[in-house]
């Protein structure tokens, strides 16, 4: 067995697969499936500092080889998450990380200063990228200096590991890596979904509520690795690779591309224990490579 | 309810028509427990354009022969895909999600199912097991036309069986709600499942003369087991899930107009 510890900040994870937020509830929806400790890390729903109903129904169309979806960040608020979710939650002997997100910066420091309080969560996961909110969520993730601008001031308020989730919907995604590494992230995550649209030719009508979602699925992931691949030559701090991983060759390609670890999204929905394989997968590939630690394959990539 | 994934063989896939194929699965170990109205997220192996699970409602459990059935309409590739399958094949099935039908204490409630096109699925393990528990169910099954109605021995083998067609090639001509059976009877439980604006008939008359109504929805999923928030339906406690909190939601939940 090779060693699968990776380490995120001040985060040690048991080895680098984690879950995508918003594409593994809240874990305990994959219970039945897996044993979730095996799991590096498990990113929970995105949670902003007051409930939100999310995007009308529909919010999901199947494309090739992917998806689109627009929940719109559905979720019920961060004191209903302290008060009825974490406490089911806190046990569960893994890394149990919180992704936030917001409309305003003041919203997002005050949740992440609430999270902060959370003995059992011992990193946040910020989302300056959700394609699917009006006002916020992707604007701060847009420009360098809105990303600075959140990342600073949550900083200011968490003494934890804090991820910074980027967009992929940008110009130059190391401009806005570089400016959350600058203002004290201790990891980027990259890439949120692609803005992408669906289109019912025959009624002539959007099949998404809001007409454009958030892309995600096999079909993200040259993009994704590009992105991945750029943005670690670019920063110091660690990179979380993601965007339609399938399986742990995929993984691979990413830790190769210089990710130190991987989340796994979309293909949660298609096989519910795709995590545990993956995590498996890498083991095996280290093994027959002869690597003692996946550590010697991150950024290992020939060019 | 404990969900499992299982590697399931098929026994049978029969064409009953041009656009459906009934598909009886099977194992060598005894099929978990499942309920009338939940459903299986299907695997479609070996079809590039279906990159998702397909959600299909339990049709039928033969307990003896260890079967599992699904009827299932060929609408996309996932399904035309599923129609292909032959004996001895295996489907990757994750199973049983959602919450059922609630099955009420035996008693003299006069019990009504509809159905309409493949929403009559579900309606056959329903009414299998309510005549279990000892009632005489009765089907109003509807569909566009004579060929359109599947399995109708089957049901009849459970209850009483009335039809409408849209084009008056069996049964009365037009839709279910527009049966007789309807004005002539007073039920004490509806259970419906089909097309929406025929569940939303269904509802509006249950609510017009006071009947305990339970509908299953059919809004497109992704994950099949509350993860993702895609299928959501909105109701009396906001958005929730089809698949977790339904697919069966007694109509007062739901805030249809109705």
């Amino acid at each position: 067995m090779a060693s699968l510890n990776v380490n995120i900040g001040k985060l040690a994870m048991s080895n680098p697969v984690m879950t995508a937020s918003g594409t593994f509830g809240y874990g305990l929806e994959f219970q039945d499936f897996i044993d979730l400790t095996k799991i590096g890390g498990i990113i929970v729903k995105g949670t902003t500092l007051l409930p939100r109903e999310g995007n009308p129904y529909p919010r999901m169309a199947e494309t090739p080889m992917g998806m689109l979806n627009a929940v719109g960040l559905q979720n019920k608020g961060v004191h209903y998450f302290v008060e009825h979710i974490y406490p089911q939650i806190k046990d569960i002997q893994t890394n149990m990380i919180v992704n936030v997100s917001g409309s305003q910066v003041e919203d997002y420091a005050e949740t992440a200063g609430i999270i902060n309080e959370l003995e059992n969560i011992p990193a946040i996961e910020l989302n300056i990228s959700c394609p699917n909110v009006k006002q916020g969520g992707m604007a701060f993730g847009v420009s360098a200096h809105g990303a600075a601008e959140v990342v600073s001031a949550v900083r200011k308020v968490y003494d934890k590991t804090l991820i910074v989730k980027l967009s992929p919907n940008v110009t130059d995604i190391t401009e806005i890596a570089r400016a959350a590494e600058a203002s004290g992230a201790d990891s980027v995550s990259l890439i949120n979904t692609l803005l992408g649209m669906a289109i019912d030719a025959e009624k002539r009508k959007p099949i998404l509520s809001t007409v454009t979602g958030g892309m995600s699925g096999a079909a993200v992931k040259p993009v994704a690795l590009r992105m991945v691949w750029q943005v670690a030559k670019a920063v110091k701090i660690p990179v979380i690779g993601l965007g339609g991983i399938m399986n742990w060759k995929d993984a691979v390609e990413f830790l190769l591309a210089g990710a130190t670890a991987v989340q796994i999204g979309t293909a949660n929905f298609i096989d519910p224990t795709v995590t545990v394989k993956v995590a498996d997968g890498i083991n095996a590939y280290l093994e027959r490579h002869g690597y003692s630690s996946v550590n010697d394959i991150i950024g290992a990539l020939e060019v | 309810m404990k969900k499992y994934i299982l590697d399931l063989t098929v026994a049978e896939n029969i064409r009953l028509h041009a656009n459906y194929v009934l598909l009886k699965l099977t194992q060598a170990a005894p099929l978990p427990e499942m309920l009338p109205g939940q459903f299986a997220e299907v695997r479609v192996d070996d079809s590039p354009t279906t990159f998702l699970r397909r959600p299909i409602s339990i049709n039928y459990v033969d307990r003896e022969l260890n079967e599992v059935w699904f009827l299932i309409q060929l609408v996309g590739d996932g399904t035309r895909k599923l129609a292909t399958l032959q004996k001895g094949n295996t489907v990757n099935v994750i199973l049983p999600l959602g919450n059922g039908f609630s099955i009420p204490e035996p008693s003299d409630k006069k019990i009504l199912l509809i159905g309409g096109g493949v929403g009559t699925a579900p309606m056959l393990y329903l009414g299998k097991e309510l005549f279990k528990k000892g009632y005489k169910p009765v089907f109003l099954l509807g569909a566009r036309s004579k060929s359109d109605l599947l399995l109708l021995e089957w049901f009849k083998s459970f209850g009483e069986v009335f039809v409408t067609t849209e084009d008056g090639s069996m049964g009365e001509k037009g839709y279910v709600t527009q049966h007789t059976l309807l004005r002539e009877n007073q039920f004490g439980m509806i259970y419906a499942c089909g097309p929406k604006p025929m569940m939303v008939a269904v509802a509006k008359y249950a609510k017009e003369k006071d009947i305990s109504c339970e509908v299953s929805l059919e809004n497109t999923m992704a994950c099949g087991i509350g993860a993702c928030l895609c299928c959501v339906e909105k109701t009396n406690e906001g958005h929730v899930c089809v698949c977790k909190e339904g697919p069966v939601f007694n109509i007062k939940k739901l805030l249809w107009q109705v």
